[in-house]
């Protein structure tokens, strides 16, 4: 626990002594800021994330609110750029007076946004940004991540990787040219080469970011024949990548290790075939294992084919999360306050420890503000119900194995990691 | 680096600089005869892509043969330089010819935002990806690696039919010569009779028409997302610059040259490839200010 958070758990802790003088009043509406990508190639995470909060907050207005307080949501798009960004959410915060934000989906602006919301002293949610660096390397009252990041996301891929293809011995890389693209191999590297040393790196490509063609480096991959081909691109980018090799049969000749092609799965239909490695950044899933034969999950995802005619990927399962998160801190804070309406500092003091369930199985908040989230990979199956590839042999991963203990870097937990650890850390084993 | 490997990089860069010369094709077309550089280029190969792909998918989603894609790409690019490009140098350009040519430039940026925004209307964020015309085509083996055949022979084929097509409807018909005389001394030519303003639009018209064919052709190949058309327009830009403004012949080579300098730099040396085509540019432009076939001209008073 950090020094901060320990004076303003004790401050709160002695104001509250003082009497119910804290309860505020129950304010008409509770006003929830989210930061998405509507524009720009992002806003393939964007959009259905969008259209499911609009979705599930209708279903939650309508079932009480929040403490019997309905939830208004404001949207800013991501795409603006990062100024605009900004500038936007300091609007929302210190005009509109929102009483939490959910920001953001890009790793890039929740490193700007994460200094900002502790100046604005508003709890923020760092919803879908990946990047494991911003609670490792700073202390924050008011910045939770109600999500894992990417280091147990990329653990875990190599975890799957490692026990499903134990046998490899070459691997290439082909990841966009930006932080994500960079860091999540580094990450996934630094584990590979801890728990399988004599791995053999034979090609490392960084194709710029909205890279329309892939044909050379797919020449080349053929010529090289890499057991395994990591991608962690996503969107647009890997669904062209994808689609060219599968066209030129490098998909029959290489295993695909692709950690966030879950939500790329119905757009590429049947250009991925069987046998690749497949992931979504935690237990996201539309046919999730232990969810898919309950009875209010099945619905939803029904409910959201229904609107948007596709079915819900990741980031659907990550602003689910979020909305969870922010009912159960307001429930903690309510009935700590003995019922009453909680001050806004209180529902901040409410978040560590903090447990809920989105679509998927249950998160805990951290001391340090991160989420600990279980870890979902498969294999690729071909079946008759879906004309895309589904997964099988899916296994999910406990989030507290695989997550850097409270204290430590990833950078250096991951190079402490020996071949042992594959079999130790347990999985919980499904079919399609 | 051994022959084999050679010759694939030969192979995939000739395959790219196809389709990035039918691009800059058209941009260096209208700036050859407008003198006005036109970002909104990049709007038009993104329209072309978009048109081709959700028509495409939604007519053999309904069981026609995927062999209409080529007549469908043809059409949808005449469309998109007509109805798009027609109006906007009717009703825009047209008016800024005799301004600054930074207001020129932001005039077409800001059409070119416009129509970002528009594209996302028509066709949302999704990104589309229809290939029926890439696989209708199969593929060939070539030294154990297996290409498309759109990619290896289609494209450059049609790269260099346009290459000759251009220049044959230039120099040898009446349209052709009547842009070359607008483009020579535009006051000379109205003086004899001849319509500019006619000239300009038949012209505008072409050149989109030819990024909107670009971007039919390469539907097939990637998929159509917000954002591509920025990505062409600057690297139509770079093969434009260091073919010389108005070069069609230079935007040939330098798309050439910029392909194989990209193909290469994977093989030899990934981690350049991004920076290569304006690696290329700044050593001919360091060299060569006036770009490889351009003309330096006497400033006339």
């Amino acid at each position: 626990m950090n020094g901060k958070r320990i004076l303003a758990s004790a401050l709160t802790a002695a104001l509250a002594l003082g009497g119910s003088a804290l309860a505020a009043d129950k304010p008409a509406e509770l006003k929830v800021g989210i930061t998405a990508f509507l524009s720009g190639p992002a806003s393939v995470f964007g959009e259905p994330a969008k259209a499911a909060a609009d979705m599930i907050i209708a279903d939650l207005n309508a079932n009480g609110g929040i403490g019997g307080v309905p939830v208004t949501t404001y949207f800013v798009d991501e795409g603006a750029g990062g100024e605009a960004l900004l500038a936007e959410y300091r609007r929302l915060v210190q005009d509109v007076g929102v009483d939490a934000m959910f920001a953001s989906i890009s790793s890039g602006n929740c490193n700007k946004i994460a200094p900002l919301a502790e100046d604005l002293k508003i709890l923020n949610f760092m919803w879908d940004c990946g990047t494991q660096r911003i609670l490792e390397e700073s202390e924050y009252r008011y910045v939770y991540r109600t999500q894992a990041n990417a280091t147990p996301e990329m653990l875990a891929t190599v975890l799957y990787l490692l026990k499903t293809q134990p046998d490899f011995k070459t691997i290439a890389v082909v990841n966009q040219d930006y932080a994500w693209g960079r860091d999540s191999w580094d990450i996934f590297l630094t584990a590979l080469k801890a728990m399988k040393p004599d791995v053999e790196v034979v090609a490392e490509f960084f194709p710029k970011f909205g890279a329309p063609d892939f044909s050379t480096e797919i020449s080349r991959l053929q010529a090289l024949r890499p057991d395994v081909i990591l991608s962690t691109s996503w969107g647009g980018d890997l669904d062209t990548f994808v689609k060219q090799a599968a066209q030129r049969g490098l998909t029959n000749t290489s295993v695909f290790v692709l950690p966030l092609a879950e939500s790329s799965l119905q757009r590429l239909g049947s250009s991925l075939g069987a046998g690749h490695i497949v992931g979504g950044r935690g237990d996201h899933y539309f046919l999730h294992p232990e969810k898919r034969d309950d009875a209010a999950y099945t619905a939803f995802v029904e409910a959201f084919n229904e609107e948007t005619g596709a079915y819900p990927i990741y980031p659907v399962f990550h602003i689910s999360q979020a909305i969870a998160a922010l009912k159960a801190a307001y429930e903690k804070a309510i009935e700590a306050n003995g019922g009453e309406w909680p001050e806004r500092e209180m529902v901040v003091d409410a978040m560590e420890g903090l447990t809920f369930a989105g679509l998927g199985r249950s998160v805990t908040i951290r001391a340090d503000g991160q989420g600990i989230e279980d870890q979902l990979l498969g294999t690729t199956i071909v079946v008759d119900e879906y004309d895309f590839a589904v997964l099988d042999n899916m296994m999910i991963f406990d989030g507290d194995a695989i997550t850097t203990p409270l204290g430590q870097t990833s950078a250096d937990w991951l190079k402490t990691l020996t071949p042992e650890f594959v079999e130790s850390v347990p999985a919980d084993v499904f079919s399609h | 680096m051994n022959p084999q490997l050679f010759a694939l990089a030969i192979f995939d860069g000739i395959a790219y600089a196809a389709l990035v010369f039918l691009v800059a094709v058209g941009l260096t077309l209208i700036f050859g005869v407008l003198r006005v550089l036109n970002v909104a280029h990049g709007s038009f190969y993104a329209m072309g892509a978009y048109a081709t792909a959700s028509v495409g998918a939604a007519i053999f989603a309904a069981g026609y043969s995927p062999w209409l894609a080529f007549p469908l790409m043809l059409v949808a690019a005449v469309l998109v330089g007509v109805i798009v490009g027609g109006p906007i140098e009717k009703l825009l350009l047209s008016r800024i010819y005799e301004m600054e040519e930074v207001l020129q430039i932001l005039v077409t940026f800001a059409v070119f935002m416009i129509l970002e925004d528009v594209q996302r209307l028509i066709w949302g964020a999704q990104p589309f990806f229809e290939a029926s015309a890439l696989m209708a085509l199969g593929n060939v083996e070539v030294f154990g690696i297996t290409y498309t055949a759109y990619q290896l022979i289609l494209l450059p084929a049609v790269a260099v039919s346009v290459l000759i097509g251009l220049r044959l409807f230039l120099r040898r018909t009446l349209s052709g010569k009547l842009i070359l005389a607008v483009t020579e001394d535009r006051e000379a030519a109205t003086s004899i009779g001849i319509n500019a303003e006619r000239v300009y639009l038949v012209t505008f018209i072409v050149g989109a028409s030819l990024a909107a064919f670009g971007g039919a052709l390469a539907s097939a190949t990637t998929s159509v997302q917000p954002g591509m058309g920025a990505d062409m327009i600057v690297l139509s830009f770079a093969v434009v610059a260091t073919a010389g403004l108005g070069q069609i012949e230079g935007a040939a080579l330098a798309a050439l040259l910029i392909g194989l300098g990209r193909s290469f730099a994977i093989y030899l040396w990934p981690e350049l490839e991004v920076l290569i085509p304006y690696l290329i540019m700044l050593l001919v432009l360091l060299i060569r200010p006036e770009g490889l076939f351009g003309k330096s001209r006497t400033r006339k008073i």
